[in-house]
């Protein structure tokens, strides 16, 4: 194993310095030479073609994103019973007093969310 | 078949001039970028219908419109040189079109393809709009009704001919701004 020194590295440094400066010159001389004209339409958002119309940034209604997040909730809950029902008479007892009390999680889940009036769609 | 002759009309492409020094090389600024450009034009594909599908069998491995540094479509305006407008554009559809160039980048270009895009073709009613030079500046016409692959290649290498012969300073002069302004295009400097 050769002893290397900090001076066997500059050419690396000088690599380097090679690689960002052609990024950065070409950058800015693209800037400098290309052509820079601009206008209303020009410089508005990109719709296709289309006239832009109203801003991105605007209140939703909270209620679909309520209805559908619940339902992602309470379906993935129905997933759990597939593997339960194949399994139903291996598990005996023990797997019945599990699944109860993982049904009564949800249950007082949705009861809370049922009181809140989360599912209330017109409101 | 009988054998294929090369005319004289076959161009062959030298490639920029330059002048060979010991240790440098030199050419004109001018030249080089608009080489560059014409090497690597890329084309937004406006296909609204039959030209459309010739449009895409040009793109595709038979004709190859890869090799001429086409490759790479783009669907936004933003990055795009050469606005390919094949197929027929409605009145309704013009000022669509005309969105989509204004929103073009300088330097762009407009490649018209087919009978419909270049003059309204058979569809001379009061929905298709007679030719979209009346919305826009077009830089090459290609004819046909649609035309082959071959013929939209001819137009592309037309439109190379014009981006290679561009001054650098063209786009910002007052003939170029002159000339948006007869189309009711809004350019400030």
């Amino acid at each position: 194993m050769t002893n290397s020194t900090v001076e066997d590295y500059i050419p690396l440094v000088l690599q380097a310095i090679v690689a960002l400066g052609f990024v950065v010159g070409t950058l800015i001389i693209t800037h400098i030479l290309g052509p820079k004209l601009r206008s209303k339409k020009k410089n508005s958002t990109w719709e296709c073609g289309i006239e832009m119309e109203g801003d991105a940034r605007f209140p939703v209604s909270i209620r679909y994103f309520m209805t559908a997040i619940l339902f992602v909730l309470f379906d993935v809950e129905v997933i759990f019973f597939y593997p339960y029902a194949v399994n139903f008479k291996a598990l005996q007892l023990d797997g019945l007093w599990a699944v109860l009390m993982f049904v009564s999680f949800f249950l007082i889940g949705f009861l809370y969310v049922y009181k809140k009036g989360a599912l209330e769609w017109e409101k | 078949m009988g054998k294929i002759e090369m005319n004289e009309k076959v161009e062959i492409v030298n490639g920029v001039e330059v002048i060979n020094g010991e240790g440098f090389q030199l050419s004109s600024l001018d030249k080089v970028i608009a080489s560059a450009r014409a090497n690597s034009v890329w084309p937004l594909p406006f296909a609204t219908s039959c030209c459309g599908i010739e449009y895409m069998a040009t793109m595709a491995s038979n004709y190859d419109l890869a090799r001429f540094g086409m490759e790479r479509m783009s669907f936004s305006p933003r990055q795009a040189d050469l606005l390919i407008v094949a197929g027929t554009i409605s009145k309704k559809l013009g000022p669509i079109l005309k969105q989509v160039y204004e929103q073009m980048a300088e330097p762009r270009w407009v490649l018209s393809v087919g009978a419909c895009a270049n003059t309204g073709g058979i569809f001379d009613t009061y929905s298709v709009l007679q030719g979209i030079d009346r919305i826009i500046p077009v830089d090459v016409y290609v004819p046909g009704c649609p035309p082959r692959p071959e013929q939209i290649i001819d137009g592309v290498m037309n439109i190379h001919k014009l981006v290679n012969h561009e001054s650098l300073r063209r786009r910002n002069s007052p003939e170029y701004k002159e000339l948006m302004k007869s189309y009711n295009i809004e350019v400030n400097g």
